[in-house]
C-alpha cells in the first residue's frame, strides 16, 4: 500500500474511534484512549531505535518529560495552541536525541542502555532545580473546559493524541519501507558489515535517536493539559520507560504492527486493571507479561503470527517482500 | 600514486603490541594479489585498516588517486573498496534478494544517483545468480551451507561494485570442490577488471588464484614478487617452517 493511501485509511480508522468515543457520550473513555495513544505514539517512538536498530532506550520517560517541560515553559511565557506546542516539545526533544546521540552511540548494548537512562536522571535532577518550570514543586496548567467545536477539552486532547499516533505508525512504516529502514536493520544485525556496504551507520543512528526523540516529546507535549499539574515524578515516570520498552517488545520489534499491537493490548489491559483492581497493578502486569513473552514468543505477537498462522520464520515482519516504492524520493535518499 | 591501492609505511599497535610495521604496498588495477602469512602476521588488521575498520597510527593508504586516511568505512566503500569477512556477517534479517539490495542503495546508487526500484530489483537477482543463489533469494542467511554462506559474503562484496575486492579467508572450511567453486568466481571478477587481493591459508588455492604473492611476518611484509619465486624464498620457508 502506497504511504498516502495508507495515511488516509489511518485517518479514517482513527475518525472512527473518535466517532465510536462520541456515541459512547462518556469522557472516561476519551481520558482511557488518551493514555493508550499515548502508548503507541511512545512505542512506535522507542522502536525506531530499539526495534529497527537495536538499540535499547531507558530513557524514554526523559524526552516525553522534555515534551511536557517545555509545554509548561512556553505555556509560563505564553499560552499556545497546543499544536504548537507539540511542534516545540518535538523539536526540543529532537535536538536532545541528536545530542544523546552523539554523545552515546559509539557505546553499544547495556552500555548505551544505562548511558540513556544516565540521561534522564541528569534532566530530571536539571527540572527538579529549575524553579521556573515549577521545579520539585510541581506546576499546575488549567485547562479550558470546553474546546469548540468539540465539547470537553478531553476530546480535544484525544483527538490531538489520535493525530499524532496516526503520524508516528505513518512515520515508522515509511522509514521500514524505505532505504533508511534497511541501513537501519543492518545496523541491528551487523554495524561493521553495515559499514562495509556502505551504510553510514553513525549518520543513521543520528536521524534515529532525533526521531524518535521528537516523537516521544511530541507525545509529552500534551501531557501538563491532560494531568493539569505536572510535577518531575509524574513526567520522569518509570511507567513510560517500562511500557515504552514492553510494549514493542511483547507486539514484535522489526515491524511498526508490533508497537502498535503492544501499545493497544498493554494500554487497555492496564486501563481496565485501573478501574476495576489498581493502577499500582499496572505494572505488575506489564512485568508478568514480558517476562512470559521473553520465554514463549521472544519476537512478540507478529513473531507468534508468522510462526503459527503464516507459517514463516518469525524475525523479519514481511521484510522478506519489502520493496523499494521509490527511492529517490524515500526518506533518507541523500544519505 | 600510481597504484589502485597504495599503503606507505602503514602502522598499527594495540597498546604495546606492534601488529603493523611500516608496511609499504602498491597494487595496481586488475592485479591478482595473494596475501599470506602465519596466524598473527597482521593480514586482517592490514584489510582492517585498508578498509578503515581500523585507523593506522602511521603511514597512509591512498586509492584511486585519493588518500583514505581519515576517511571512515563506508566512505572507502563507495569509494570502490569493498571486502569480505574471514567469518560470514550476513544481515541475518533481511533476505538474500535484501542482503544484495544493501550495498546497491548505499553505495551503487549514492555513487551513480540511479536508485529505480526496479534496476535494483533486478540487480539483486543477477548478484545472486552470480553466484548460484538466485533460487533462494528470499531466504535467510541461515539457511544456507557454510560455502552458500562464503558466495553471499562475496556476491554482497561484489553489489557494491567495487575496483579492488579484498577476500579475507573466503575459503576457510570449505571442501575441494568448494574452493574450485569459489575461485571461478574470484576469477570472474577478475576478468570483469576487478583487482583481487585473495587472504588465504589454503596455498593450492593462493598459488593458483594469484600473479603476485605478498607474505606477512609479524607485522611486517617480508616477501613482495611472483609467487613460485616467493614461496622458495629461504625467509618465508623460515616462517612457515621453522628454522
Amino acid at each position: 500500500m502506497r504511504s498516502d493511501l495508507f495515511l488516509l485509511v489511518c485517518l479514517i480508522v482513527g475518525g472512527l474511534i473518535f466517532g465510536a468515543a462520541l456515541l459512547l457520550n462518556n469522557d472516561y473513555y476519551f481520558f482511557a484512549g488518551y493514555v493508550v495513544l499515548q502508548y503507541v505514539v511512545l512505542s512506535t517512538a522507542w522502536n525506531i531505535l530499539g526495534g529497527y536498530c537495536g538499540y535499547v532506550n531507558f530513557g524514554s520517560a526523559a524526552f516525553f518529560a522534555l515534551g511536557a517541560y517545555s509545554t509548561v515553559a512556553v505555556h509560563r511565557l505564553d499560552p499556545m495552541p497546543i499544536p504548537v506546542l507539540v511542534a516545540i516539545g518535538g523539536v526540543v526533544s529532537g535536538i536532545v536525541g541528536l545530542a544523546m546521540g552523539y554523545l552515546t552511540l559509539r557505546l553499544r548494548g547495556a552500555f548505551f542502555a544505562i548511558a540513556t537512562l544516565a540521561l534522564a536522571v541528569v534532566l530530571e535532577t536539571l527540572i527538579v532545580n529549575w524553579d521556573y518550570v515549577g521545579g520539585s514543586r510541581g506546576a499546575y496548567i488549567v485547562r479550558p473546559e470546553t474546546m469548540p467545536p468539540f465539547g470537553s477539552y478531553i476530546k480535544y486532547l484525544f483527538l490531538i493524541m489520535m493525530l499524532l499516533a496516526v503520524g508516528a505508525i505513518t512515520v515508522a512504516r515509511l522509514i521500514e519501507r524505505s532505504r533508511l529502514g534497511y541501513g537501519f536493520a543492518t545496523i541491528r544485525d551487523d554495524e561493521l558489515a553495515a559499514e562495509a556496504s556502505g551504510v553510514p551507520t553513525l549518520r543513521l543512528k543520528l536521524i534515529a535517536t532525533t526521531i524518535s526523540g521528537a516523537l516521544m516529546g511530541m507525545a509529552g507535549a500534551p501531557f501538563p493539559y491532560y494531568i493539569g499539574f505536572l510535577q518531575p515524578s509524574s513526567a520522569f515516570g518509570l511507567d513510560y520507560a517500562v511500557n515504552s520498552i514492553a510494549m514493542p517488545l511483547i507486539g514484535g520489534t522489526t515491524s511498526w504492527v508490533g508497537p502498535l499491537i503492544g501499545a493497544v493490548l498493554l494500554g487497555s489491559l492496564q486501563q481496565i486493571a485501573t478501574v476495576t483492581i489498581s493502577s499500582a497493578v499496572n505494572l505488575l502486569i506489564v512485568g508478568f507479561l514480558l517476562v512470559g513473552f521473553v520465554i514463549v514468543a521472544p519476537n512478540g505477537i507478529i513473531g507468534l503470527f508468522h510462526r503459527y498462522v503464516r507459517h514463516k520464520p518469525d524475525d523479519p515482519v514481511g521484510r522478506r517482500e519489502v520493496r523499494i516504492e521509490a527511492s529517490e524520493s524515500a526518506p533518507g535518499a541523500s544519505l | 600514486m600510481t597504484g589502485l591501492l597504495e599503503v606507505d609505511n602503514l602502522s598499527k599497535r594495540f597498546g604495546g603490541f606492534v601488529a603493523l610495521e611500516n608496511i609499504t604496498l602498491s597494487v595496481r588495477a586488475g592485479e591478482r594479489v595473494g596475501l599470506i602469512g602465519p596466524n598473527g602476521s597482521g593480514k586482517s588488521t592490514l584489510v582492517n585498516c585498508i578498509c578503515g575498520t581500523l585507523r593506522n597510527e602511521a603511514g597512509s593508504v591512498g586509492f584511486d588517486g585519493h588518500s583514505l586516511n581519515g576517511e571512515s568505512a563506508h566512505q572507502r566503500t563507495r569509494r570502490g573498496l569493498a571486502r569480505t569477512f574471514q567469518l560470514p556477517r550476513p544481515f541475518a534479517s533481511l533476505s538474500l534478494a535484501d542482503n544484495m539490495r544493501v550495498p546497491l542503495l548505499y553505495t551503487v546508487a549514492a555513487r551513480s544517483g540511479r536508485a529505480a526500484a526496479r534496476d535494483i530489483d533486478d540487480r539483486c537477482v543477477a548478484l545472486l545468480r552470480e553466484v548460484g543463489l538466485d533460487g533462494k533469494a528470499r531466504r535467510l542467511p541461515r539457511e544456507l551451507t557454510q560455502v552458500e554462506m562464503r558466495k553471499l559474503e562475496l556476491a554482497r562484496a561484489m553489489a557494491a561494485e567495487p575496483k579492488l575486492l579484498i577476500a579475507d579467508e573466503s575459503m576457510a572450511g570449505l571442501t575441494h570442490s568448494e574452493i574450485e567453486d569459489i575461485l571461478a568466481l574470484l576469477n570472474r571478477l577478475n576478468g570483469q577488471g576487478v583487482t583481487i587481493i585473495l587472504i588465504e591459508h589454503i596455498m593450492r588455492a593462493v598459488m593458483s588464484f594469484s600473479r603476485r604473492l605478498v607474505v606477512l611476518v609479524s607485522g611486517r611484509k617480508i616477501a613482495d614478487g611472483e609467487p613460485n619465486a616467493v614461496v622458495r624464498d629461504p625467509e618465508v620457508e623460515r616462517a612457515y617452517l621453522g628454522q
